[in-house]
């Protein structure tokens, strides 16, 4: 645990340096649905997501299309970085109300 | 209640494999139940204390505190299994002849033993965790069918792990540390692959090309059967190639510390390990 400080400082620094110019697109978590549910982002390049959740309970932004899996808790927001994607269609889910909070990314 | 009980068996089946794993490899320890039921109730313990503090974990470091925390995690995981492997690699042959020998109780040192306790204590904390948010989120929805749903879940997850585990006494004694430590080989290998998807997510480290291949169509992710061979063997359908460079690294790094630091001093370890088993007793004994 000794060298675990470092290896976090070491990790967290490209971060800064890289996060600034990356294209940014939200989707908001309402009623346990996404919104928009069909988002379009650029093939090739890599975007964060910004994911707020409007609902008063927990969801979890998942994907096995592509890696995503982060817990977003109730009224507030997290953001995930994705891709670069080749063009196609990638589902995503709210692991915590799948029947309703279904989305697809349109990579184009 | 089944959408509860279905989210339920796929968190704790997870958490199940591993600790099923571990189990096996861990057969014929004296006060094995001991370890692996202290394990599971201290992820336990665990999982309830990192639900309540989600919030922060999720608001920590610029917003990348939940991606460290499960990358954290698992690599933690990694090094442990990684340590016992390497251990049993000059250890197991002695300990298939003493349960031949012994009619099936093996003493062992202690060490390796705890660090296989806290890998069940990882395991079930980082999905146990995800089923108290779950679970606390559906409350306070007002959904019905919570407890029949959770206890659904518990017991269908624990069934798979046991079927898995009797399964696995089946292999002729001889083979039987050779396999499981194979199979932690490849736990820890997957365990590593999906760290680096968290650091991937958090933008930490570059995915080095997202799908390196796509087998969803053979085997998704998501299936029963993908998500126990993500589990078990590290299976992903659309890896990106750093999970593979994590993946092969562990692998790499456990086969090269069982060969230099196992075997090469595995035969007069062999000849004094009745000595240091113990030893290893008696300074457990406390």
């Amino acid at each position: 645990m000794k060298f675990a400080l470092p290896l976090l400082m070491v990790l967290v620094l490209p971060l800064v340096a890289v996060a600034a110019d990356v294209p940014t697109y939200t989707l908001v978590l309402k009623n346990h649905r996404y919104v928009p549910d069909e988002l379009k982002i650029p093939a090739n390049t890599r975007v964060k997501l910004e994911v707020i959740n409007q609902d008063p309970t927990p969801e979890e932004f998942e994907s096995t299309d592509f890696p995503a899996e982060k817990i977003v808790m109730p009224n507030s927001r997290t953001s995930i970085f994705v891709g670069p994607l080749k063009p196609g269609r990638y589902g995503f889910y709210g692991e915590f109300h799948q029947p309703t909070a279904q989305g697809t990314l349109v990579v184009e | 209640m089944w959408g509860i009980a279905l989210l339920v068996f796929r968190e704790v089946l997870e958490a199940a494999l591993i600790v099923t794993v571990v189990a096996a490899a861990t057969r014929g320890v004296a006060r094995r139940g001991v370890f692996i039921g202290g394990g599971i109730t201290l992820g336990v313990v665990g999982a309830l204390v990192v639900a309540a503090f989600a919030g922060a974990i999720s608001q920590a470091l610029s917003g990348v505190g939940q991606e460290l925390f499960n990358a954290t995690v698992l690599l933690a995981a990694v090094v442990m299994i990684g340590w016992h492997v390497i251990w049993m690699s000059s250890h197991g042959r002695e300990m298939a002849r003493q349960m031949k020998t012994l009619g099936g109780a093996v003493q062992t040192g202690s060490s390796s033993l705890a660090l296989l306790l806290a890998v069940v204590a990882l395991a079930v904390l980082r999905e146990g965790s995800e089923v108290v948010l779950f679970l606390t989120g559906m409350l306070a929805g007002g959904a019905g069918g919570l407890i029949p749903g959770l206890a659904i879940g518990i017991l269908a997850g624990t069934a798979l792990g046991f079927a898995l585990y009797f399964g696995l006494l089946r292999i002729p004694v001889r083979y039987f540390f050779t396999a499981t430590n194979w199979m932690l080989v490849l736990l820890a290998a997957g365990l590593a692959s999906t760290a680096s998807r968290f650091l991937i997510q958090a933008n930490l480290l570059p995915a080095w090309g997202n799908q390196l291949w796509d087998t969803s169509w053979l085997l998704g992710n998501n299936s029963l059967v993908g998500q126990t061979a993500h589990i078990l063997v590290g299976y992903d359908a659309r890896p990106a190639g750093m999970q593979m460079v994590f993946y092969v690294i562990t692998l790499a790094l456990l086969w090269m510390g069982t060969r230099w630091l196992g075997h090469g001093t595995g035969q007069p370890r062999a000849a004094t390990s009745a000595t240091a088993v113990l030893a290893g007793t008696a300074n457990s004994g406390n």
